[in-house]
């Protein structure tokens, strides 16, 4: 039986096992990895730090390989064929694999051992727990990895400094002018970028703590975090030890079945020289394990080089580079003022695409990548100024996705031939759009092109999404739910259009949910102007912005309670509910609420639920802002605003953040200037945690944001869409939402902030209004016949001293 | 058949429901849209509770319809079977209009 021993866990040794146990392979396979994990998404390392959590990074552990973690391997004997393992039995093989990938090069200059990197989980836990003592950071190098450390570390709310050799950032994948048009918009995000500079030194203060980095030129930049991001270096230095060829500049020769100079042994991954270059991207490394596999069950494949084509996806920047970076001739877009540059490199007789730079606007990225080495689609004019690049057709043998080596050719053989229907599907058919994400929206494409009909209809009864719709009714100024249907849909809807409809027009118009016929639309839950419960009675929840409350106020809402006998519990939200009631108690129960100041908390609808708070520098030892005086004034602000789902809220008053603010759809951390405000939080099913949309505001610009993103949200998001899920389905993400809420790209910042004037200024509670109106209160009866008469089929038992209901089944 | 007045029509609001007590059964009533009314069984099959006059009216490929308002299961106005469980129905009542009268007949 053969023995495989691949040394180093990481994303290429991962593939390489998979690879083998799909070919069959009857051997045993030993993984040694130095980390204390199996393999796991490093090119995802980042959204770690926003909370995914390192088991949702981990790649399945193959189920047929030995692993051995928290191992490193010391040394090779390969006359005797065995690896030595560091404090442990050591590994005897036939084929030994190398796939130790690479570490994050640290130049040695003094205080360099006081710096981070930027290469593992635990490099990432060391980084956050330095921050919490920080308020600066500085990312040394500028290229791809190391912005997005930069952002890391300005998500985790340092102010960030980048450095940078070279004269403008990215050197390696954009030119100078993409470079400048790069900087502006690095800057714009709060960043400072020191180009052309480098490091002298790290300094410490007296008590050897890092204060800042020194460059060349002699100025000191104060932080005390400092992260070197300034390349990678291949780890050769077992192949070193035992005597394998090595590269000049490291990296263990392999030919081209991904074989060292001793044919026992194969080198795959970042750690591998193949054909004179050390690949630091995952989807080369992927082809080589599959290589090696293919080589070690006997095949006859092939490494062949790669495609090094890059797309940055974070800080909201959209850079990208495809194909060379020089070329006989080569056309040019700039736009300064939009940020946008655009240059095609092309061959001397202007006939051939040979690659592309985008800074601002991937777009010809997407389209174009796949035409590098073929015949120009289009005149390159075209490509570049109308952006009608998005619309081509792609040869079967363009590559799409270039992290999983998948062609254009077999995404839609997957349509065509094994069904597949979304993106969801592809993924998992092909594998494409798996890794970095950058192929997803060339896959939505040629699934359009295929024909295939995604739908985004809201139900048989529209075939509109719900943004279509909330368009039609504002543009049309359509105001009921029968005019819609008469023009723009058919039959009489269901439960699915009809909330939908019901909320678009009290997003629209508020006014009173149960007026005329907008009663017939809302489910029993806004109806009832109460949540239903499995026994068919209902809970209120009275409104407690902020959850601040006085002793009065809960006197009265334990006299309501006792006095009709209802359940009570503290919330999750911070407030009280009480359950248990039936239809025809509810306009008694608010009647008596009211008169005490109570107003609807619309626990039953979708809408804003609660801003929590946690105590604040009130009381609050740590406090730097009253954060419960905000999350009252912003739970009035926005209460009785129906959107496309709920919405909930939280204000913490330092980073200690006591009232979990990042789990909520906008949450508010106090800091010493102001605000950080984050959105897209969600817990229930899926939790997220939000995202730093904008730092240190004054209450004054947080509360203009805010309403933005919740108006812009609440016209373009989907049914039931919380704000986390449109966040993250947002074309340009988190950039795009900041370039449209805070730079006003779209220019509708005027139109958001009115609609939101109007919402505010036109505030009702529900539940006073219809106290107030025979007509709705008319509704609330248990029998149209016998209005007194409780539904006898409701029945409770006592449990802990309180109610709890019965149902006969 | 005897029928029982149960309320006037103007007590039915278009596509909505209510819940009336006709001896001890608890029949839904459903107005749609064009004006004729519906009745059926008020308990929902699969919850136990008797809530399905609360639920949303509407149209199946035509078939006027009410969701349960708990799990959101839908059931035919004219025959009371579930769309979404065929195995399932609720009871159907024969219900009329004299005059301005709304009367339902319970067969015992
Ligand atoms: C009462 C309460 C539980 C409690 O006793 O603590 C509750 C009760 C219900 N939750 Fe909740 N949730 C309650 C706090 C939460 C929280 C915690 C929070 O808000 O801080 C969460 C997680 C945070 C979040 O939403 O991101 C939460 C996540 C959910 C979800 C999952 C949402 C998601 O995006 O995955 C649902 C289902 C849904 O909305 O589709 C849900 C749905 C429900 C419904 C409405 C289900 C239903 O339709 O019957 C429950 C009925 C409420 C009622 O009053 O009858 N509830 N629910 C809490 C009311 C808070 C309040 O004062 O308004
Ligand atoms: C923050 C970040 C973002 C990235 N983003 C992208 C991206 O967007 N697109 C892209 O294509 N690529 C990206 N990459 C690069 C990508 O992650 C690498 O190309 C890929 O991880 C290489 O895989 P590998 O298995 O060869 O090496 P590694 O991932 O480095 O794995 C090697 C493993 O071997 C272990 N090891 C080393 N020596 C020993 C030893 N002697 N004994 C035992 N174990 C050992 C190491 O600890 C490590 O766990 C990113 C990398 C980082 C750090
Ligand atoms: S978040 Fe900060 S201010 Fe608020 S209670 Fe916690 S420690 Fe105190
Ligand atoms: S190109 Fe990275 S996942 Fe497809």
């Amino acid at each position: 039986m053969k023995k495989i021993v691949v040394a180093g866990f990481g994303p290429a040794a991962h593939r390489l096992v998979e690879a083998l146990l799909q070919r069959g392979f009857d051997g045993r396979v030993t993984v040694i990895g130095e980390e204390p994990r199996p393999a796991y998404d490093r090119v995802a390392l980042t959204s770690y730090l926003s909370g995914v959590s390192a088991e949702d990074l981990a790649y399945p552990v193959p189920s047929g390989a030995v692993t051995r973690l928290n191992s490193r391997v010391t040394g090779i004997d390969r006359q005797a064929r065995v690896v030595t393992v560091e404090g442990g039995e050591p590994e005897p093989y036939d084929v030994l694999v190398l796939a130790t990938g690479s570490a994050p090069f640290v130049p040695p200059v003094p205080g360099a051992g006081h710096a981070f990197v930027y290469r593992t989980i635990d490099d990432l836990d060391a980084i956050r727990l330095a921050a919490k003592e920080a308020a600066d950071g500085v990312v040394v190098g500028g290229g791809l990895l190391g912005l997005e450390a930069a952002d890391a570390l300005r998500s985790l709310g340092l102010r960030t400094h980048i450095v940078e050799m070279s004269p403008w950032l990215m050197p390696r994948q954009v030119d100078e002018g993409g470079g400048s048009v790069l900087r502006s918009h690095i800057e714009r995000l709060g960043l400072s970028v020191h180009a052309g500079s480098g490091v002298q030194e790290i300094v410490t203060d007296d008590r050897g703590r890092v204060a800042g980095l020194r460059t060349p030129g002699g100025t000191l930049i104060e932080a005390q975090v400092v992260v070197f991001s300034a390349g990678i270096r291949p780890r050769d230095e077992l192949a070193r030890a035992c005597g394998l060829e090595v590269g000049e500049r490291g990296g263990v020769v392999v030919d081209p079945g991904m074989r060292t100079s001793d044919p026992s042994i194969y080198a795959i991954g970042e750690c591998a020289l193949a054909g004179g270059m050390v690949y630091g991207l995952v989807g080369p490394c992927f082809t080589m394990a599959e290589v090696a596999a293919d080589r070690i069950m006997g095949g006859d494949g092939t490494f062949d080089g790669a495609d090094l084509s890059t797309r940055l996806k974070l800080l909201g920047v959209e850079v990208a580079q495809f194909g060379a970076m020089t070329g006989a001739l080569d056309v040019t877009y700039m736009d300064p003022v939009a940020g946008v540059y655009k240059k095609l490199f092309i061959s001397d007789d202007a006939r051939t695409l040979l690659g592309g730079i985008c800074v601002g606007d991937a777009a010809p990225y997407t389209s174009l990548r796949s035409f590098v080495g073929k015949p120009l689609p289009a005149p390159p004019s075209d490509l570049l100024f109308t952006g009608g690049g998005a619309n081509l057709d792609l040869p079967d043998d363009a590559q799409v996705c270039s992290c999983n080596n998948v062609s254009a050719g077999e995404v839609r053989a997957a349509v065509t031939d094994r069904g597949c229907a979304d993106v969801p599907a592809l993924k998992a058919c092909t594998r494409a759009g798996t890794t970095c994400g950058s192929c997803v929206p060339m896959l939505k494409q040629l699934l359009e092109k295929s024909g295939v009909e995604v739908s985004k209809n809201l139900c048989e009864h529209f075939a509109h999404s719900r943004a279509e719709l909330f368009d039609i009714v504002r543009v049309r100024g359509i105001t009921t739910f029968s005019e819609l249907i008469a023009q723009h849909g058919q039959g009489r809807g269901c439960d699915i259009c009809k909330p939908a409809v019901a909320s678009i027009l009290a997003s629209l118009h508020n006014g009173h949910v149960l007026d005329g016929e907008r009663a017939a639309l809302q489910d029993t839950n806004d109806h009832f102007l109460a949540n239903i419960q499995k026994n068919g009675t209902y809970s209120v929840v009275p409104r407690i912005p902020g959850g601040e409350i006085t002793p009065d106020k809960l006197i009265v809402i334990g006299e309501v309670a006792r006095d009709f006998g209802l359940y009570t519990k503290i919330t999750g939200g911070q407030r009280i509910d009480l359950l248990g009631a039936r239809v025809e108690q509810l306009p008694e129960i608010w009647r008596r609420l009211v008169e005490a100041g109570f107003e609807s908390g619309h626990a039953y609808g979708k809408a804003l639920r609660t801003v929590k708070s946690c105590v604040g520098s009130t009381w609050c030892r740590y406090g730097v802002q009253d954060s419960v005086g905000l999350a009252i004034a912003l739970e009035l602000r926005y209460r009785g605003l129906r959107s496309p789902h709920k919405l909930k809220s939280a204000v913490s008053g330092c980073a200690r953040e006591c009232a979990e603010a990042r789990s909520k759809d906008f949450g508010i951390i106090a800091t010493e200037q102001g605000w950080n405000l984050y959105v897209g939080g969600n817990g229930g099913f899926k939790p997220r945690h939000a995202d730093l949309l904008a730092g240190d505001l004054t209450t004054d610009e947080l509360i203009r944001t805010i309403d933005r993103f919740l108006m812009f949200y609440i016209r373009t998001a989907d049914r039931l869409q919380r704000t986390s899920a449109w966040l993250e389905s947002l074309d340009g993400g988190l950039g795009y939402l900041r370039s449209v809420i805070v730079d006003d790209a779209l220019g509708i910042c005027a139109d958001l902030d009115a609609h939101m004037e109007r919402h505010v200024a036109t505030y009702v509670d529900e539940w006073r209004a219809t106290l107030d109106d025979p007509d709705k209160l008319s509704r609330f009866v248990s029998f149209v016949n016998a209005p007194g008469v409780p539904d006898p089929s409701i029945v409770f038992a006592a449990e802990r001293g309180q109610i709890k209901p019965v149902v006969t089944r | 058949m005897t029928w029982v007045d149960v309320c006037g029509y103007q007590n039915l609001l278009p596509e909505r429901g209510v819940c009336a007590l006709v001896g001890d059964r608890q029949v839904a009533l459903f107005r749609t849209h064009d004006g004729s009314v519906h009745a059926l069984g008020n308990l929902d099959p699969f919850s136990g509770a008797y809530v399905l006059s609360r639920g949303i009216v509407g149209t199946r490929k035509g078939e006027p319809t009410v969701a349960s308002p708990l799990h959101k299961q839908v059931f035919s106005l004219v025959t009371g079977h579930c769309l979404d469980e065929p195995d399932i129905a609720v009871p159907v009542y024969h219900v009329r209009l004299d005059g301005d009268l709304v009367q339902v007949a319970v067969s015992v």
